[in-house]
């Protein structure tokens, strides 16, 4: 009845409402957190089994479609935008945890778990999974999987590929491969450990491994104002040198701060130029007595406000200010473009001081929120997309901050992955035979390219631009884009 | 053949059909090139390129040793937390990475996997190649850091490679939990230790380090702490409360426990010793087995790998670990002619395939 052989067989394999064709069922899947790209498929479907996914991959195959898996649609690098006229797998409905083993400390999750129900699960036996990007009460594992997803804790616990510890996957012709287990180590490749972050360019997770942490039994935090930005990223190197391993430590500079008390009133100390917060977690014994040794260093750092919070609800306000900067920048600013490039520790002061005079160059707002422990940058770059020509200012602008990144010695991306937005800068990181390695290496396990096709190397299918202004579910306060 | 620099490197790789890389020679069961394969000494290739404390990262060439990297973190008070094995008689940095080993202390921050970020590697086609960066966050481009821990020299010759650290604990103390109460039999005070395990599994505890060591007279449990000393005796009291007493071992007696597992000096002169990935629960039954047999064995990293030194042909632990469903990999013994893994078939899969064909075209390092 659709009268395509490709569309024909998928409607043998799916009833018509998990098989949408129609343009007012596909707009939603056009666009991810990446909202300056748009592109529209030919379909969506919306298997409820690993079997049918296995399928719908098998059908694309023979069909030389491109086909997308999606789980909820947050990638900020664009990593989840449909290839135009190609498949969207949409993943959501594979949301079974299938088994929680809290005396291995482990979980196996189909791909559209969400991430945070993973640690709802687990908290009844006082365990939790550690990467949470701050998408987290929405974004899904099998999307965590494919960008190797980071958060505010990465330096103490490390990022998605860190807890992964087996997958389940089909590749782009169909074939079902298990790679690695349930245990910590392993022998032979690193086989999963390869498949992580690998942008949804060699298959999809139909069952992923999980490895829980028991839940830290305290958290210590301070929050420190200081007059000069400089002087917070001296505190952070203080901090770096004291031999502590702090949880998470992160900036946020005026401009951000700014956003954060017009949008969630944190009470942060007024007229601060940078705000610091250091965060220790573990066991309660070891962490008061960090924190001692913490507060000491703190106190040397010349910060004109230090606060520490004497509740838990103190210290969620704290963090509510932290994690809403970004949805907050909406307030000082109709459309932002966030960048997530990382600098060596030691160079986030010359990057900030330039990426501020690369923001007086081009006339553009630019406001810094960062995961300071680990030299992750967030620049927030503002525009107001009515403008003519502001977008691409704006992207003008980003551009010589990732060219930064990369000239300081730092990665263009820290957690968001390259997707469609930074795959042109993947040759100013890479050389020519690096590139041509991984090119070698997607086309050996995909020779049709049709997985997530056009992601991750410049000169693929680009597909149509167009700005569209703030994702509803970020309007709706759902996600961030951190 | 022992290249000196990159270049050199890379002209040998183009020059030989078929290469197996070699450090210094720790892990003999997995350096020892078969007939036909030339065998390339990676130890030229030494010395730290990069290391700035501040950043929590360096960068050495592969065949460094890990003691000489070891002594330059500790001025400053930093260390590999994944607690490199073989140190002492010389392991390199590069054949710790290939053979995908970790020590005890992995338990508590990961595995050499997880320290790994960044590697320059020589691939088939000789070419000069780079994955990961030097940063301790970074998401661009294919995890090849990921791919070389385990690797084996089978996909390419590790150059180069950059690893994340930390700052070190500036004290350590272990508590010795000794499972032979009269009247329990091997099956019982296996079942003792493992039941510590799980109340620790269960628990907040940070712990560095977590083995088991069964003998034919009891099964030791090791739990080791480290952080700020100040802490330290609260922490081993609410441990001790927790596991209903324990031995006490700090300072040295702690140092050279650590030392002995980690160094494999507990290994019998003429044992081979094979790692064995598992999880706490499948180790009551391969106890079963190994029980009636001289084997030596320790459970290390919370019971997460096994180290068996097996004293008797290894075609029977073949089969044991089959049996099993279980897989091994041989480290120390002469090389076997079916190459170093045992046990559970461990054939490739299409992935494993298709990432061979792509960065190996001509199968130099197809070694078995």
């Amino acid at each position: 009845m659709i009268g395509h052989p490709f569309l024909d067989e998928l409607a043998r394999l799916f009833p018509p409402d998990r098989l949408l064709t129609a343009a007012a069922q596909l707009a939603p899947y056009e666009s991810d957190a990446l909202t300056a790209y748009q592109s529209r498929p030919r379909a969506v479907v919306l298997p409820e089994t690993q079997a049918e996914v296995i399928e719908a991959v098998r059908v694309c195959h023979r069909h030389q479609i491109p086909f997308v898996a999606r789980g909820s649609g947050t990638s900020l690098s664009g990593g989840s935008l449909p290839v135009k006229d190609g498949l969207v797998i949409g993943l959501n409905r594979l949301n079974r945890i299938l088994r929680l083993d809290p005396q291995q400390r482990l979980a196996v999750v189909e791909p559209g778990v969400i991430n945070l129900n993973v640690s709802k699960a687990a908290a009844p036996h006082g365990l939790y999974y550690a990467p949470d990007p701050s998408s987290q009460p929405i974004c899904t594992l099998g999307g965590n999987v494919a960008f190797n997803s980071g958060g505010a804790h990465c330096l103490k616990y490390g990022m998605t590929s860190n807890h992964v510890l087996g997958l389940k996957v089909v590749l782009p012709d169909g074939e079902v491969a298990a790679l690695g287990g349930e245990s910590l180590e392993s022998v032979g490749p690193d086989w999963h450990g390869l498949f992580v972050g690998s942008e949804g360019l060699f298959g999809v997770a139909l069952e992923i491994t999980l490895r829980l942490l028991p839940k830290p039994e305290l958290y210590r935090t301070v929050l420190a104002a200081y007059h000069s930005m400089e002087a917070a990223g001296h505190a952070v190197a203080a901090v770096v040198a004291s031999g502590l391993l702090p949880g998470a430590m992160e900036i946020m500079d005026r401009l951000a701060i700014q956003a954060a008390e017009a949008a969630v009133h944190a009470n942060y100390p007024p007229g601060a130029a940078a705000l610091l917060i250091v965060e220790l977690d573990g066991e309660a014994q070891a962490v008061e007595e960090e924190f001692k040794r913490l507060m000491t260093v703190i106190d040397g750092t010349g910060a004109y406000e230090v606060r520490v919070p004497k509740t838990e609800a103190e210290r969620q306000t704290i963090w509510k200010g932290r994690k809403s900067a970004f949805s907050a920048v909406g307030r000082i600013s109709p459309d932002y473009i966030v960048q997530d490039g990382v600098v060596p520790r030691s160079q986030l002061g010359q990057a900030l001081a330039e990426i501020d005079q690369l923001s007086a160059k081009h006339g553009i707002r630019v406001a810094n929120v960062f995961h300071a422990g680990d030299g992750n940058l967030h620049p927030l770059i503002l525009y107001d997309g009515r403008e003519a020509g502001a977008l691409d200012r704006a992207e003008a602008l980003a551009a010589e901050i990732m060219a930064l990144c990369i000239r300081l010695g730092g990665s263009i991306t820290g957690e968001h992955g390259v997707g469609m937005e930074k795959r042109q800068f993947m040759p100013q990181l890479f050389a020519e035979a690096d590139m041509d390695a991984m090119w070698a290496l997607r086309c050996a396990v995909d020779t049709l390219q049709i997985a997530n096709r056009g992601k991750m190397f410049p000169g693929a299918e680009a597909p149509a631009l167009s700005h569209r202004g703030p994702h509803p579910l970020e309007r709706a306060g759902l996600i961030s884009r951190e | 053949m022992r290249p000196t620099t990159l270049e050199e490197l890379q002209a040998l790789v183009r020059e030989r059909p078929r290469l197996l890389p070699r450090g210094a020679g720790t892990k003999p069961a997995l350096s020892t090139p078969p007939p036909g394969v030339a065998s390339l000494d990676l130890t030229g290739l030494a010395g730290v390129r990069e290391y700035d404390p501040g950043e929590f990262t360096f960068t050495a060439l592969a065949g460094t040793p890990v003691a000489d990297v070891a002594a330059l973190l500790a001025e400053h008070g930093q260390y590999l937390p994944f607690d490199p094995p073989l140190v002492e008689r010389g392991a390199t940095l590069g054949g710790t990475v290939a053979a995908g080993l970790s020590g005890p202390g992995r338990y508590r921050y990961g595995g050499v996997r997880d320290f790994l970020i960044g590697v320059r590697w020589v691939d088939g086609a000789g070419q000069l190649l780079r994955g990961g960066g030097k940063v301790v966050k970074n998401a661009a481009g294919f995890d090849f850091p990921k791919l070389m821990v385990g690797s084996l020299g089978r996909l390419g010759v590790l150059a180069e490679v950059t690893f994340k650290v930390f700052p070190r604990p500036a004290a350590y103390a272990t508590l010795r939990l000794d499972c032979q109460a009269a009247g329990l039999g091997a099956a019982g005070r296996l079942a003792a230790a493992l039941a510590a395990v799980t109340k620790l599994y269960g628990s907040q505890l940070d712990l560095e380090s977590l083995d088991l060591r069964p003998d034919a007279r009891s099964v030791a449990v090791y739990v080791r702490l480290g952080g700020l000393p100040e802490a330290l005796p609260a922490r081993l009291d609410r441990l001790d409360k927790l596991l209903g007493g324990g031995d006490l071992l700090e300072g040295r007696d702690d140092a050279a426990l650590w030392r002995e597992v980690r160094e494999f000096t507990w290994v019998p002169a003429g044992a081979v010793l094979v790692k064995v990935p598992l999880t706490p629960a499948r180790v009551a039954a391969l106890e079963a087995e190994l029980e009636r047999t001289p084997a030596e064995r320790r459970y290390s990293a919370g019971a997460q790998v096994a180290w068996l030194a097996w004293p008797g042909p290894i075609a029977d632990l073949d089969q044991l670990l089959k049996a099993q469903g279980l897989s091994g990999l041989l480290i120390l013994g002469e090389p076997l002619r079916t190459g170093p893994l045992l046990g559970a078939p461990r054939s490739d899969h299409a992935f494993a395939q298709r990432v061979r064909s792509a960065l190996d075209t001509a199968g130099r390092f197809s070694a078995p």
